[in-house]
Formats: C-alpha cells, structure tokens, sequence
C-alpha cells in the first residue's frame, strides 16, 4: 500500500499548478489586547515539508492551535484541501486527515505504549458503548485490525521493546516517537509537528530529521513542522515560513529563508545590519 | 540485533501472559463454585448480606467507570440509586410487573437521567462537578417526599413490596434465590464493563481522563462521551438500586440520604479507583466494617469506623488494587529467587 501511495505522490509533485492541500489565508487572532497573529497567509502542497520558524512567542503554536481548531481565528480562513476548517468542531480535525503532536508532550500518561497509540486510530474507527459493551463480533474483528496496525506503527517506530510500559517511565526521546506513532495511527494527510526535537540530545535530533523525511516517503504524508532547532528545520524543509510577533516576515526555500535580512534581524536583535 | 531480541522478549511475554491468562480462568472457576456453594452453608442473614455486598459492588462498578475510567467525580450517585429503587419499587407496586423486568427499566430510567444530568453539568470540571452532584444527592430524598408524587412514591412512609420466591419450584429459601439471581446480575454486569474498558469505547473514556486536549486531537467527542459515560455510570448504580429495593423489600427516602452518595465513594477508593475487581473489595469493607465497628464499641461506632478508614487509608494509599499488586510483586520476585537457586530455566 504504502509503495503504492509513494509513486502516486511522486507524479503529482512536480505539477505545482494544483491546488494547495493546506492554505492559511490572512489568518489573526488577539488574545485580549495581544495580537497572536497578525494576518498570516501561506500555502502547503501535498508531500511538502514545511518549516514554521520564529523566535519565542512569534505565534507559531497559536497557529498550530487553529490548525487543530483548539482556537477560532477572529479573521481569515482556513481551507485543507479546498475546504475551510472553521466550521469544524476540534473533534473533527483527525477525521478530515489533519493529525499532530504536542509541544510539551501530550500523552495519555496512566496508559502504556500500545494503548496510547490505539487511541489514535479512534477516529478512523467506529463503535458505541453498547456493541463494545457486547463485543460484538464487528467490534473484536475492528479491534484485530487495529491492534495489527498498531503493532506495525510499534514495529516502524521501534517501540516494540517498551510496549507494554506505562508511558511515563519512558525517556522524553521514547515519548516523542509514541507521540508520533499516535498522530500516524490515524492515517493522516498533514502531520503537524509542534517542535519534535525539543527535549532531544544531539544524536536523536539527527536520527529525527531522517525520520521524518522516512514518514513523508513511507506513508505520503505531508508533514508541517514547528521547530526552534534551526539546522533540522533547513535539512529537511522544502519550504520555510519565519514569523515574528505573529506576522511572517519571510518566505521561501531554506537558503532564502535563511538569508533574509528580516530574520537575520528577528533572530539576532535589531543593531545587527 | 534490533530486530531479534525484542521479537524473543515479546514471546517470552505471550507465553508468560498466556500462563497468567490460564491462572486467572482458574481461580474464577474456583472463585465461582465458592460463590454458588455459599448460600446453601450459609445462615439466611448472611446470605442476605452478601447479596447486600454484591448489590454494592455492582453501584461502586459504576462509579467506578466514571471516576477511575473516565476522571470524572460524583457525589451525588446515590441519588440514581434512589432512582432505581424507587423505579423498581413503583413498578412491582402499581403495576404488578414482575421483578425482573424492574432491572433493566431501572437501568433505562437511570441511564437517560444521568445523560441528561450529564450534558449541561459536564461543562463543569472535577470539584466544580462534585458540588453540582453534591446538589442532586441532597435534594433525593426532599423529592421522594414532595406531596404531588406521593401516590406514586409513598412519601415518608415509602413502599413496601414482596420478596419473590424461587422460581421453577427450586428448593431454595427466598434469600438464597434472590442471592443468585443477584449473583447472574453482577455477572453480567462486570463482563459488560470489562468489555467496555479494554474496548476502543474505554480507550476513549481513559484518554479523556488522562488528557483532554490530546483526546480531542484524536478524534474524541469529549462531551458526549463524558455524558454517555454518566448515563451508563448511573445505569449500573440504577440496576443496584433496584436489585436492593427487591432485597431488602423495602424503599423509604432517607435509605437515600447525601451519606449513600459518601458510602459509594469510600467503597471505590478502599477498592481502588481504575481497578474493576476493586469494586468487591470496597462492597465488603462498606458493608461489614461498620457492623465490625459497632462490634467493637456501641457508643464510638462512627470513631472506630473513622479510625479503621484512616488506617486503611495508611496501609494501601491506591486501595486494595494497590495492596494486590504489591503482593504480586512480592510474590514474583519470590517466585524468581526460588527459581533461581534451584537453577531451573523457564
């Protein structure tokens, strides 16, 4: 399946004449007097890795929230594949193909491994509280299913050795990949990744890059990411977003981004030029 | 080498669990025929008093599912074990209906008051919600009372109905009939909740206990899964009410006083919150403990009883799952050491 979806993906690439799957368009939000955001426009192709930089507070979890719909912009719109987000309750973000993960790691944390990725699949999955009362025997085959692809997310995460532990007593590095295996496990399209490598050593930083390049190609995903760790954001990004006191202030490849006397200015201070 | 050790641990594991599975069938085959033999060793009154304890054990189960599956706290959920009481009680005594179909309408009746209990109270968070249910306990029995309804409820005097005998011709006492009847009841309603639990349904319930934000971004409905999960916490405390309106044959408002409400909880924390078995330790600690209690000084009844919770409290701070599985524990690796000196390899 996966091979499948992968060549289709790698036809449709190049052709950037389609429509954008994910579209911010002039996008704000104000928290009382603050402005979180401030008009933010961008755009997202299918099979794109796109980092979203900026110094602390520059709004890029705010945005990550409106994504997932656990804040309402005052302004703009949201559209995944064409169609707005907005009128979309929080509930409903995974079931349109949009999974993520947390800053500050949100796991389920009385539970273990396995468990926790299982409740990721309950959004591409059915059943009520009197046929799982029941078992009936749709809801034990649908449970089968999931504990096999489940097992198979454990198997490609390398988790499979501390499946059965409770999550909390495992490293911050073990959490990010169950936290990742979670987002996965409900086979989304977009994959927001609200800073992955915080919290990480040098050599897992590394091995994350890769890692998520691996999920982009394995499983066609298309993969958003927040990150402080500049030199992750420039080797695995497509295409940079750098915003600063909730507006972008530049746009464009890593070279680019990385270039622009705008973020040199952001990141470094204003007497710098 | 990534590929091979874990894949053998995992086997090792499997092979351990399926060992551990055979035990547990075991010991409730044993803990089965123990409990079908009781009643015919048993004097009437202590039959009478374990039907008491499972009738708990079943309303603790069901707060259980909300408070240790789902995070949410109740103090008012002896007021849906008035409900089902009274709903039994009312239908044996005004519309003749056999006792048996009075289960699941109390059940029904409960299920649909605590979901629409649930919906508005549910914006509440944990001690805001307590208070809310707190509210609903205090105000059972005032309403049981209230005039208008007392041609239904009896008022203060409450509703006298009759115990019913075996069925089939059986030569069994009522106590011992109603001992069983109780006994399937309870059966069924532990398989149905530990389905519920380890189903994609108790998934849901547990993450939103454990974080709410992460359990939307899966996907989760949060309020109609905590509201749905009131409606079948008080359907289990629901069927408990009426199973003891036909146990005990007798219902009056202050049986359901805001102290029921406490009673329940203390059950669930002695048994352990999370931990389904828990729920008989709890029935047992809240039904015999005061009567041991009492045993032990008349006048300082209630002191003693204090005391003993508060040891208890000491000795299992996670209730009796807790005490459970360190004896587990202890055992394991007891177990481990023996093994290991006489050199034998698993």
């Amino acid at each position: 399946m996966t091979s499948l979806t992968l060549q289709s993906r790698a036809q449709s690439a190049p052709s950037r004449a389609a429509a954008p799957l994910l579209a911010v368009d002039n996008v704000g939000l104000r928290f009382g007097g603050i402005v979180a955001l401030d008009g933010i426009s961008f755009e997202q192709h299918e099979g794109q890795i796109l980092g979203l930089i900026g110094p602390n507070g520059a709004g890029k979890t705010t945005l990550f929230n409106c994504l997932s719909r656990l804040y309402t912009p005052d302004r703009g719109d949201i559209r995944f594949t064409g169609k707005t987000i907005l009128s979309q309750p929080a509930h409903k973000i995974a079931g349109i193909g949009i999974s993520r993960t947390f800053q500050n790691l949100a796991l389920f944390q009385h539970m273990n491994v396995f468990d926790n990725i299982r409740v990721g699949f309950h959004s591409t999955t059915k059943s009520n509280y009197l046929s799982d009362a029941l078992n009936l025997g749709g809801v034990r085959r649908q449970d089968e299913e999931i504990e096999y692809v489940a097992w198979t997310l454990i198997d490609y995460l390398g988790l499979r050795a501390d499946s059965k532990r409770i999550v909390t007593d495992l490293p911050v590095g073990t959490r990010k990949r169950v936290e990742l295996a979670r987002a996965l496990a409900a086979n989304p399209r977009l994959l927001l990744l609200d800073e992955p490598a915080g919290g990480l050593n040098h050599h897992e930083v590394e091995h994350l890059g890769e890692l998520i390049q691996q999920i982009r190609a394995d499983r066609n995903v298309t993969v958003l990411l927040v990150e402080h760790h500049m030199s992750l954001v420039m080797s695995i990004s497509d295409k940079v977003v750098a915003l600063d006191f909730g507006r972008k202030i530049a746009e464009g490849t890593p070279a680019e981004v990385q270039n622009d006397p705008d973020v040199i200015r952001a990141y470094l201070g204003t007497d710098r030029k | 080498m990534k590929t091979d050790t874990p894949t053998a641990m995992l086997d090792a594991q499997d092979n351990a669990s399926s060992n551990a599975g055979m035990w547990r069938l075991l010991i409730a085959l044993g803990l089965l025929a123990f409990l079908i033999g009781l009643p015919l060793l048993s004097k009437n009154f202590f039959v009478f008093q374990l039907t008491l304890a499972m009738v708990y054990a079943i309303a603790i189960l069901g707060l259980n599912l909300l408070t240790g599956f789902n995070g949410q706290f109740s103090l008012g959920h002896g007021a849906f074990y008035a409900i089902g009481a009274y709903t039994a009680a009312i239908l044996m005594d005004q519309g003749g209906i056999s006792y048996i179909w009075t289960i699941p309408a109390a059940g029904m009746i409960c299920f649909v008051a605590g979901f629409l209990f649930g919906l508005p109270a549910l914006r509440l968070e944990g001690t805001y919600l307590a208070l809310a249910t707190f509210a609903l306990a205090v105000a059972m029995p005032q309403i049981l009372k209230f005039s208008p309804l007392e041609h239904w409820t009896g008022g203060v005097q409450g509703i006298v109905i009759l115990k019913p005998d075996a069925p089939f011709g059986l030569p069994i006492s009522q106590d011992q009939w109603l001992y069983y009847f109780t006994l399937v009841t309870l059966i069924l309603m532990f398989a149905f909740a530990y389905n519920l639990v380890g189903s994609r349904t108790g998934r849901a319930m547990k993450a939103i206990r454990d974080n709410p934000t992460a359990a939307k971004a899966m996907g989760i409905n949060l309020s109609l899964f905590k509201s749905l999960t009131f409606g079948v916490s008080a359907l289990y405390v629901g069927v408990a009410g009426a199973l003891s309106a036909i146990v005990v044959q007798f219902v009056a408002p202050d049986s359901f006083t805001f102290a029921l409400s406490v009673i329940l909880f203390v059950g669930l924390v002695v048994g352990g919150v999370g931990w389904i078995p828990g729920a008989f330790f709890g029935a047992l600690f809240i039904l015999f403990v005061p009567h041991f209690a009492e045993g032990i000084s008349k006048g300082l009844a209630g002191a003693v009883y204090g005391i003993m919770l508060i040891l208890l409290i000491f000795i299992m701070p996670s209730g009796a799952a807790g005490l459970l599985k360190l004896l587990l524990d202890r055992f394991a690796i007891v177990r481990r050491l023996i093994e290991g000196l006489s050199g034998r390899k698993r």
